[in-house]
């Protein structure tokens, strides 16, 4: 829009289309002219629509996200802040959230995946934290689609320059292929970070008459309305939104990580808060609420890289890299020095007050002037109609065609799109920086050491959207035990999680009913596991032309490992150990990778999870790996038993000697089956049978798989595949893929 | 033995040089701004990694014009030895310290991942501790890594004995498979011509205990430690 334009709109009355073009409707609009008492300037409607959007007020979710496990002993901090705080004993703590930039990066892949890292670890170090860890989880469509090699080789790089250059490391993630995100990729990036227990910040401005700053990059024009963006279903003009995709600097953002917490160990800040979705509005607002304040704003102190920005534009714009702090009096001196000292731009632009009021001045006239309740807590709230699906049919295992070899099919599962390697794209990342990663990423979970300690934290971000698309209630809580089962192969004890609910369009009671039914599997599993949620993001309207993505309810978990001397990898270590199965075995084939790649088919229920199974398999593993009982640990997952023996086997780089599974089901049901609870360990040949006495004390069912051996897979009845064939396949697509 | 470290806004390796010092010393090296022009009595130098001035204009080329470089520069011609690590190394380069450039890595991409380095010579105070010949193994972290330089500044470099390291096979071979991002002869690190400035892409620093899953880097920082003390 042109200057002249802009100053058209501004004298305009507020036209039917403007308010709809807000992406307020007409019931909304009844309400803001109900809670405000008069007609709102433009700029009040501006603000209006972006606190209102689904992006910030959780309109559509919130009723639903209330019914979540959220507490703890261990919990320090839940939902409501920028991140959730877990407790890792001796006064330190985790910091950590998941968050989705999903519509961004399909439009400009490269900054919308760079700024949701740089928005993400904002969110962790406003807390005081300083982050030591990040993950990200990539859906992408189908491998042939036209764009799949053009948005997955610009997120990387965009997530990779972003995170390298703040020098956190990146240790994991999981990225699918599915045809059904072909046009609405989702990306979801996870940040953890440390700090002291007792120094922990948040954005309560309590205290009338304290100054307001501003600090970091200036204001310019990008990201205007991208909260609003996020909230809104693409079509096929979504492409020309294109500029209000924000642009990242993460050389300014590594400056205002230092400068904030040079800051935060003076004693000078109040509250604080990042200026990330809905920027300098949702920050004032933000605080002012919590801090039962009033706040006034006056814009000509924000430093602005562009000319005549008006006061619409300032305060709805998502440029990057700006923190807003209240400070305490007479605080700003030392704060000016320290940001002057890393070369960013510091303002004080306003003071709370106690008129409970929202207001914001611009070139001497009252822009704004809004109660905040109105705001922050008479946004509507949707209690929207859904409908829960209908359940696929369990299929049998003998519905499911068996392959010629079971090792030729394991040599194709693993070289597939879905199981490969994702070296390609973690050797992109720097997953070393800080010099405290013990676990690198391609394992169950990424582990980080607590600086300076013998303490490991685990991390892992998982979920398995064809089980969620075909059953979003035993999806969701697959998500969250899949997790659970990834820090806990690590040794680590499962604190929390943060969760990533990206669905479709809300207003459409099918898609309403998939986040119900996810909500509530997830709020099951975390309450069964004692694995609560204390951060989380909601993204909806993924979808395009009315193709909605498959319900994807990301999990992040954090876990404590309380001495990383005793610790699990999942490559096997030595010659003689054995292998053994813990849990069960039906051989559930339906939704399996290997109906996926052998058949071209994803058909019938998703694994049933038994929760009571997995937190006595998760125990007994965590026990034994504390007392040194195994050598090696690998949750089994997609693709079955047999590719989690292989993925143990390519760690480590030794083979095995596998004996035929025990009669009862076809050898395809028992090897690529996706049965969960399950975990394979490997035992010291003297200590199996301790082990198996342990196991069985536990209620958990255990079973000999083999020998670890030679140098390739080798079954009865079979010519041995050998690892190096193994690798060339597993190591082979992504890198053919994306040359 | 005193050694300093050298912080640059948008160093991000500073403190694990420090780390890996403090480890082989007993004692916390100095942290000195690049603001500062005053530089501690120091008998080492650390250039850490990173991204100094967010590698704005050329990798390195805005740090090596930072008030501290200039002392720098005076201390490494006087003859304190100076290492230069990834970041630390391009601002080796673009100081003149260090002939040739780092420049975009071959693929175009970052690349993180261990790396095997053939061990050039062991007479310098850098790398004592290692046998000439011997393949090390240290991790490399960068997207301009690619280490060029004309073929006659690559000749004296080869004929005055001061290539440090080189990526090279299992073997020890130095092929082009083994090169990650197409540096000119396989080129990791190089010396100056006494010696007493080595600069190198790999980070020893995030390899010295074996929970990190390698020791190979520690054994720089103590050889350093014994030449030094």
């Amino acid at each position: 829009m042109s200057g002249a334009a802009r100053a058209a709109r501004e004298a305009e009355t507020l036209s039917d289309a403007l308010i709809a073009e807000h992406g307020i409707n007409a019931e909304e609009y009844a309400r803001l002219l109900k809670e405000l008492g008069r007609e709102p300037t433009l700029t009040e409607l501006g603000v209006f629509s972006v606190m209102w959007s689904e992006h910030c007020s959780y309109k559509s979710s919130r009723v639903w996200l209330k019914t979540l496990p959220t507490t703890g002993p261990q919990v320090i901090q839940g939902p409501g802040e920028n991140a959730g705080v877990v407790d890792l004993g001796d006064d330190q703590a985790a910091v950590f959230k998941m968050e989705s930039h999903n519509h961004p990066s399909y439009i400009e892949p490269y900054q919308g995946a760079a700024t949701g890292v740089g928005g993400i670890m904002r969110d962790v170090f406003t807390m005081g934290a300083r982050p030591v860890a990040n993950m990200n989880a990539l859906r992408f469509g189908a491998p042939d689609h036209p764009k799949t090699r053009h948005l997955l080789s610009g997120v990387v790089s965009g997530i990779g320059d972003y995170g390298n250059c703040m020098g956190v490391p990146t240790i994991g993630g999981e990225t699918n292929f599915d045809a059904r995100y072909n046009d609405n990729i989702l990306v979801n990036a996870m940040c953890v970070g440390l700090v002291d227990a007792n120094r922990i910040f948040t954005s309560a401005a309590k205290g009338v008459g304290l100054p307001v700053v501003y600090v970091g990059s200036k204001t310019g024009r990008d990201g205007i309305h991208g909260a609003t963006m996020a909230s809104a279903e693409f079509d096929d003009a979504s492409e020309e939104k294109r500029p209000t995709v924000q642009v990242g600097d993460p050389f300014t953002e590594k400056l205002l990580l230092e400068a904030c917490l040079e800051l935060m160990n003076e004693d000078a800040i109040v509250a604080i808060q990042d200026m990330g979705a809905a920027g300098l509005t949702s920050s004032s607002v933000e605080m002012a609420d919590k801090g039962g304040v009033g706040i006034d704003l006056n814009l000509d102190r924000v430093p602005c890289r562009e000319e005549a920005m008006t006061a619409y534009e300032m305060l709805l714009s998502e440029s990057q890299e700006r923190m807003l702090m209240v400070l305490k009096p007479g605080a700003e001196p030392i704060a000016k020095r320290i940001f002057t000292k890393w070369e960013l731009d510091f303002a004080v632009i306003g003071e709370t007050t106690d008129t409970g009021n929202f207001v914001v001045r611009h070139d001497g006239v009252v822009q704004a002037d809004i109660p905040l309740p109105a705001l922050a807590h008479a946004a509507p709230l949707y209690e929207r109609p859904w409908v829960a699906r209908d359940p696929l049919p369990l299929i049998a295992p003998d519905d499911v065609k068996a392959p010629e070899s079971i090792l030729g099919a394991l040599e194709c599962l693993m070289g597939s799109a879905h199981l490969s390697s994702r070296r390609w794209i973690y050797e992109q990342y720097d997953h070393m920086v800080m010099a405290d990663t013990v676990q690198r990423p391609g394992g169950d979970a990424g582990v980080v050491r607590v600086h300076g300690t013998d303490k490991g934290l685990a991390v892992s971000c998982d979920v398995t959207p064809r089980y969620c698309a075909a059953d979003p209630f035993e999806g969701a809580k697959q998500a969250v035990a899949e997790c659970w089962r990834n820090i806990t192969a690590t040794g680590a004890k499962p604190l929390g999680i943060t969760d990533c609910l990206n669905f479709g369009n809300p207003e459409r009671p099918e898609i309403m009913g998939e986040f119900v039914r996810a909500v509530e599997g997830m709020g099951e599993a975390c309450t069964v596991l004692d694995f609560p949620v204390v951060s989380g993001n909601v993204s909806l309207y993924n979808e395009t032309n009315g193709g909605a993505i498959p319900p994807t309810p990301a999990v992040g978990g954090v876990g404590l490992i309380a001495d990383i001397a005793h610790m699990a990898g999942m490559g096997l270590r030595q010659d003689g150990d054995v292998l053994l199965l813990l849990g069960t075995k039906t051989g559930h084939l339906g939704q399996s990778t290997y109906m996926q790649v052998m058949e071209d088919r994803l058909e019938g229920a998703p694994p049933p999870v038994d929760l009571a199974a997995e937190k006595c398999a998760g125990d007994l593993v965590r026990s034994l790996i504390a007392s040194d009982a195994v050598t090696a640990v690998h949750d089994v997952s997609d693709g079955g038993l047999l590719v989690a023996i292989a993925e143990m086997a390519l760690a480590g780089n030794r083979g095995v000697q596998l004996e035929a599974p025990p009669e009862g089901l076809p050898a395809h049901a028992a090897w690529f089956g996706e049965d969960q609870a399950r975990y394979v360990i490997a035992v010291p040949a003297d200590d199996v049978d301790a082990v198996g006495a342990a196991a069985s004390a536990a209620g958990v069912p255990v079973r000999v798989l083999g020998t670890v051996e030679g140098d390739s897979i080798a079954l009865p009845g079979e010519t041995p595949l050998a690892l190096t064939a193994l690798k060339a396949a597993h190591e082979g697509w992504m890198p053919r893929f994306m040359a | 033995m005193k050694a300093s470290v050298i912080v640059f806004p948008g160093s991000n390796c500073d403190r694990d040089a420090a780390v890996a010092l403090q480890a082989a010393m007993g004692a916390a090296p100095a942290m000195v701004w690049h603001g500062d022009s005053e530089l501690p009595k120091s008998d080492l130098i650390v250039l850490p990694g990173g991204f100094s001035y967010g590698d704005y204009l050329r990798s390195g080329a805005m740090a090596a014009h930072s008030p501290v470089m200039r002392e720098v520069v005076a201390r490494a011609k006087a003859g304190t030895p100076v290492l230069g690590i990834c970041n630390g190394f391009q601002v080796l380069t673009e100081s003149g310290l260090l002939p040739g450039v780092l420049m975009r890595n071959a693929t175009l991409r970052f690349i993180c991942k261990d790396m095997l380095l053939k061990v050039v010579r062991n007479d310098t105070r850098f790398a004592s501790h290692y046998e000439t010949g011997e393949v090390i193994r240290i991790p490399v972290a960068h997207k301009d890594g690619c280490y060029f330089a004309d073929e006659g500044t690559l000749d004296r470099l080869e004929g005055e004995n001061r290539v440090a390291f080189r990526y090279c096979e299992a073997s020890g071979a130095v092929t082009e498979a083994a090169n990650p991002n197409g540096s000119c002869r396989n080129i990791a690190g190089i010396y100056n011509e006494t010696g007493t400035v080595l600069g190198m892409m790999p980070h020893p620093e995030r390899l010295i205990e074996p929970v990190l899953s390698g020791t190979d880097g520690a054994k720089m920082f103590s050889s350093l430690v014994e030449r030094l003390h």
